[in-house]
């Protein structure tokens, strides 16, 4: 065969690794959910008959919680890609902790909103308060998805198979979890600017 | 599949393919290590072969198997509403040992009525044109056809399956309970589908038509990540992006509507959950039932349609696109010629995936909408009469003055296009909101959308299954039972559906039960007994296909390698496949798919892994450029 049809080894797609652009389908998923709740949201706000409700500050507190957290599995990330093993294992144990202490603080503040006269369901709930339920609980649903996708890294850290040449599993945690991170930032300020 | 040794027929120089002509076969060499890998393979527990598989290819036949079982719950059902329709004062005490209380004083049940309309919508566009059909066809053709040994993931693509399996068994099992299944349509529109006072329906099997749905989104999830990231990472080399067949498009594009739309039917059904169980009122406000308020207040309706029809517009895409895709690859073998106008058939594919995201408000036009914003919708609407006229031509133009050869996939692949034709036309005329306004409650829209998308995808499903049957199961399917499948189907639906336009225009009501009570109607009484006897007519024909295909995996005529001397990769697989596809190396691709009857070739058609320098009679000059 003529040297100039000859072909590269194989076609080299987006040059990601196929797990990896499994993961940002799936992330494209979940984006086109939570774009449905949060246009939904703004849609049914316009309808009118909607009750104002206040946001509780613990919210606040939880956001930067999982700001800490991303940071965290940042700092865990770059540290593996360097072969230091005992920082990735360290930032992945903070961010996971950090992770929890997240969902705990989402269901305090649950409970904050029922003290404000915000109701998921019943007589005296209006819709807008319950968008606010179903956004926090969906994404807790997916952070506790993350949170698992964690667990399952940390351990593969502890049996020292994460380093600079495999951070395939670490580098998908990773973007999962900033992504986590991230769109519950966005929830946040959208209740902010919509409530 | 273990009594015959895989002879990989990729012995250098030409080979006889039996039929019309003979194509080069390219030089390829395989280690012996390959031989010893298949070995492995056999001694699988039958479990993990044939239940519990990760090959996409028995992946794709139990998507296909489940699905002809749904078609015959979802046809069986449309026979029962047709007998209804078509003898409103007739008796139906004989089918009282097989619906049992839903007969009462030899008549169908009015609320049994209703539940049989929306199971036989939800089972057919889910569960056998989604799944049956981009499931079947998109697992056992892209890693076939892009050169891959298998989906990115097995893993995931075996959970795609039972998870469907999963959602199956609950919304079969939602037949059999004491308040019937769900009734509110297959589009369960709140607050009818909300509220298990409003109709027995909305009760328990409405409960297990949402669970059935969930599972069936996670499934459908799954299978969509894994077809796009095979597309995207698994091709062979020299498999770019503009030498996939057309089908591979298709599904590609179809995954991806996938991905984009079933999580936004995944929110409304969730809020619709919390509305029915958990008692919000995202979709509920100012309700009264025998005579008592509901507290539920500042819910809207409207909102979940909105959620729906983001889904539910692009879902009739990602029923017909396999389709198309399927459609184009037959058409272009069986009339030996190129398809016409590869690159905008690709980009007609994609204008009709972008376009389906931006158009779901037509589904609406009687909600009351703002009239403007019913005409944007309106406008971007008919835009889709041009991609879909770009594909509809370049079908045409593919089959004038080709060298046909009347396959029953061909006559199926033909008798999609008449279909999407004529149902195609009648869109132009729903888009339009004031005709819409006009028909929307009329059998007018039942035969549209049934033509297009019902029958259309159906004739796409059987010209994949009577094409890509010898590649399945390595046999044939009988061809003259095949054409009087056809017949009765292709004429069948045509009787059953053209008149329904007629009786639509005159105004009749879809949904109804009983439409005796109207003098305007009962003149269409004669019209309606037809409709219902071409139909069961049409029903009864798929049993000659159901037949041939059984009978065929078992005791068809043995399948050659390539049958209709195709040029994709599939067909350079032994007929006897085994995990992993090829038995050695996966061959390299030099051209496009669709190299028939090209000037020069001493063949009438050159498979995608015969490189140039072998083809120098054939070659125009810019490809002899690159062995030069």
């Amino acid at each position: 065969m003529n040297p100039s049809e000859t072909l590269s080894e194989k076609e080299i797609g987006l040059g990601w690794h196929p797990k990896r652009v499994l993961l940002v389908l799936l992330i494209f998923s979940i984006v086109m959910m939570f774009a449905a709740f949060t246009s939904g949201y703004i849609v049914r706000r316009d309808e009118g008959n909607w009750r104002e409700f206040d946001l509780p500050a613990s919210l606040l507190i939880n956001s930067i919680i999982i700001a800490l957290s991303s940071a965290s599995m940042q700092w865990a990330f770059l540290s593996a890609r360097k072969d230091e093993i005992v920082r990735a294992k360290t930032g992945l144990i903070i961010a996971l902790v950090l992770g929890l202490f997240f969902l705990v603080g989402q269901y305090f503040s649950f409970g904050d909103l029922v003290a404000g006269n915000t109701y998921f369901g019943g007589a005296d709930a209006n819709p807008s308060g319950s968008f606010v339920y179903v956004l926090m609980g969906v994404h807790a649903f997916h952070l506790v998805t993350g949170l698992v996708f964690l667990a399952v890294v940390l351990r593969r850290v502890l049996k020292y198979q994460v380093h600079s040449r495999a951070m395939l599993s670490i580098g998908n945690a990773t973007l999962y979890w900033h992504f986590l991170g991230g769109l519950w930032l966005y929830l946040y300020l959208f209740l902010l600017l919509n409530h | 599949m273990s009594d015959m040794t895989p002879k990989p027929n990729l012995s250098p120089g030409v080979q006889t393919q039996g039929g019309i002509g003979s194509a080069p076969v390219p030089v390829i060499e395989h280690g012996e290590h390959s031989l010893h890998d298949e070995h492995e393979h056999h001694d699988q527990h039958w479990l993990w072969k044939y239940v519990f598989s990760q090959d996409h290819k028995q992946i794709g036949k139990q998507f296909l198997i489940t699905g002809i079982l749904w078609a015959i719950v979802g046809g069986t059902l449309s026979s029962l509403f047709r007998l209804q329709l078509g003898w409103p004062e007739g008796t139906m005490e004989w089918l009282k040992p097989v619906l049992g209380g839903w007969i009462q004083a030899g008549k169908l049940n009015p609320e049994f009525y209703l539940a049989l309309v929306t199971m036989h919508g939800t089972i057919m566009v889910f569960f056998v044109l989604t799944a049956g059909l981009s499931g079947t066809f998109s697992n056992f053709l892209i890693p076939l056809q892009v050169g891959a040994r298998d989906m990115a993931s097995g893993f995931m693509n075996m959970l795609s399956y039972w998870f469907f399996f999963l959602s199956s068994v609950i919304m079969f099992s939602s037949l059999f309970i004491e308040t019937g299944p769900a009734a509110a349509g297959w589009t369960i529109y709140p607050p009818l589908s909300a509220l298990p006072q409003a109709i027995p329906g909305s009760g328990a099997g409405m409960t297990l038509w949402l669970v059935s749905m969930v599972f069936f989104i996670v499934s459908q999830l799954l299978g969509g990540v894994n077809y796009v990231t095979t597309v995207i990472n698994l091709r062979t080399r020299g498999m770019s992006m503009s030498k996939l067949p057309l089908t591979i498009w298709a599904f590609f594009l179809t995954a991806i509507l996938g991905i984009l739309s079933f999580p936004v039917l995944f929110s409304a059904a969730l809020l619709l959950v919390f509305d029915r169980s958990f008692g919000t009122s995202f979709f509920l406000s100012d309700i009264y039932i025998a005579g008592q308020a509901l507290s539920n207040q500042g819910g809207s309706p409207v909102l979940f349609q909105h959620l729906f029809w983001f889904l539910g517009h692009p879902e009739v895409y990602i029923v017909i696109m396999p389709a198309m895709g399927m459609v184009s690859e037959v058409l272009a073998t069986n009339a030996r010629k190129p398809i016409f106008g590869y690159r905008a058939m690709i980009g007609s594919l994609i204008g009709i995936s972008m376009l389906s995201f931006v158009v779901w408000a037509h589904h609406m036009f009687v909600t009351g909408m703002n009239p403007f914003l019913g005409s944007v919708f309106m406008f971007l609407t008919l835009i889709i009469a041009v991609p879909s006229g770009v594909k509809v031509f370049n079908w045409l133009a593919t089959l004038w003055r080709g060298n046909i050869r009347f396959t029953a996939a061909m006559l199926f692949a033909i008798g999609f296009v008449s279909l999407f034709i004529s149902g195609g036309l009648t869109g132009i005329i729903l888009g339009n909101a004031t005709l819409d306004i006009q028909m929307h409650n009329t059998y007018f829209v039942v035969a549209h959308f049934h033509l297009v998308m019902g029958s259309a995808a159906f004739f796409g499903l059987y010209a994949g299954v009577y094409h890509w049957f010898p590649k399945m199961f390595g046999r044939m399917m009988d061809e003259k039972l095949g054409y009087i499948h056809f017949w009765l189907t292709f004429a069948g639906v045509y009787l059953v559906f053209l008149p329904m336009h007629y009786v639509g225009i005159a105004g009749f009501p879809r949904r109804y039960y009983a439409w005796t009570g109207f003098d305007a109607f009962s003149q269409f009484a004669d019209m309606n007994k037809f409709i219902s006897i071409a139909a069961i007519i049409a029903f009864l024909g798929q049993f000659i296909f159901l037949f041939n295909f059984f009978y065929s995996i078992f005791r068809g005529r043995r399948a050659t390698q390539n049958p209709w001397n195709s040029t994709t990769l599939e067909w350079t697989t032994p007929v006897e496949l085994g995990h992993g596809n090829w038995p050695g190396e996966i061959p390299a691709v030099y051209r496009w798919p669709y190299d028939y009857s090209k000037p020069g070739s001493e063949s009438d058609f050159i498979p995608q892994n015969v490189p140039y320098s072998q083809t120098k009679s054939s070659n125009l000059p810019y490809e002899q450029e690159l062995v030069d």
